[in-house]
């Protein structure tokens, strides 16, 4: 699928940057893979060197990477609970990883790599499978309980359980769908905005205005989408352990 | 009508779902911001709830706009 140059769509392109060809696959290392690089790279220094010297009255940088530890750690021991604690590690990762590929992606010239169905979906299909995987170690064939709630007559089951079963199929579509999409729909509307800008001439002005306050909605979009995916993963885990 | 009318007219048509889901988000809001006036304490659990249910909600949207994009770009 070839997008015109001047489409609005044109800044989600992948480009190879270093091909790389190993028998019948492309394995080259894209624009994409380069900011997940970067995303990665960022939030590595950013934990390592704010907590390196750690001190008991903690610096500003140390602060700022014990609150995003303790405000995922929250949202697991609250949601999940006490044996939420292993799943803690990924949790993280992926609320960082979202949160920093977010929020990269927002700098002028930069690729947002959010804003693609295949990453959003690898992401959502791990913590599906992962959750899953839970569920079926921990209770054995008894998690399929889990799609019968409680207290339904027993008239009623061979219509819900379909229903349950389906709505839980749905869970990596719907999580992998709502992150591409939030960040598609803000990154191409800032675009689509921003092409107004010098066709309008004077007027341009008021596009312009509106791309500065769709900016800072998109900063509020970006952490929002983050909160959103890692408390669901949080949400999905406790389903999995308690079940009910 | 040739293919880029039928385009717009389609992306148009399905950006109508947004209706329904402003008034879920309008309706999200106007309770999260009464049961913060009835009891300011619960503001902390109260409020995170009712960011998961705005993102939930607008998950929907987005959808909408995902196939009116579809229906116009692809």
């Amino acid at each position: 699928m070839a997008v015109a140059e001047t489409s609005p769509l044109h800044q989600f392109t992948v480009e190879s940057l270093v091909p790389i060809h190993v028998g019948t696959f492309n394995l080259s290392f894209s624009n994409s893979a380069l900011f997940m690089v970067i995303a990665v790279a960022l939030i590595t220094a950013f934990l390592v060197l704010s907590t390196r010297g750690a001190r008991l009255v903690p610096t500003r940088w140390q602060s700022l990477a014990e609150l995003s530890y303790e405000f995922v750690a929250g949202m697991v021991r609250e949601n999940v609970g006490h044996e939420g604690r292993p799943y803690f590690p990924f949790v993280f990762s992926i609320f960082m990883f979202v949160l920093f590929g977010n929020l990269i992606s927002l700098i002028p010239g930069s690729f947002a790599f959010t804003a693609h169905i295949v990453v959003t979906f690898a992401l959502a299909l791990t913590v599906f499978i992962a959750v899953t995987l839970v569920g079926f170690i921990r209770h054995g064939f008894h998690f399929l309980s889990f799609f019968v709630p409680r207290g339904m007559p027993a008239l009623m089951v061979p219509l819900m359980v379909p229903i349950e079963i389906l709505s839980y199929l749905f869970r990596p579509i719907s999580l992998s769908v709502r992150l591409f999409a939030n960040m598609m729909a803000g990154h191409t509307m800032l675009l689509v905005f921003a092409g107004f800008i010098l066709s309008l001439g004077v007027f341009g002005v008021l596009p312009l205005a509106i791309d500065v306050a769709l900016i800072l909605f998109e900063v509020l979009v970006a952490v929002l989408q983050a909160y959103v995916f890692a408390i669901l993963t949080c949400l999905y885990f406790q389903d999995a352990i308690h079940l009910h | 009508m040739d293919l880029q009318s039928a385009r717009m007219i389609g992306a148009g048509l399905a950006v109508i779902a947004l209706a329904g889901v402003g008034t879920g988000i309008g309706a999200i809001f106007s309770s999260l911001v009464s049961s913060i006036a009835r009891n300011p304490a619960a503001r902390g659990q109260v409020f995170g709830l009712g960011m998961v249910g705005f993102a939930l909600t607008e998950a929907v949207a987005l959808y909408a706009l995902l196939i009116a994009f579809l229906i116009l770009f692809v």
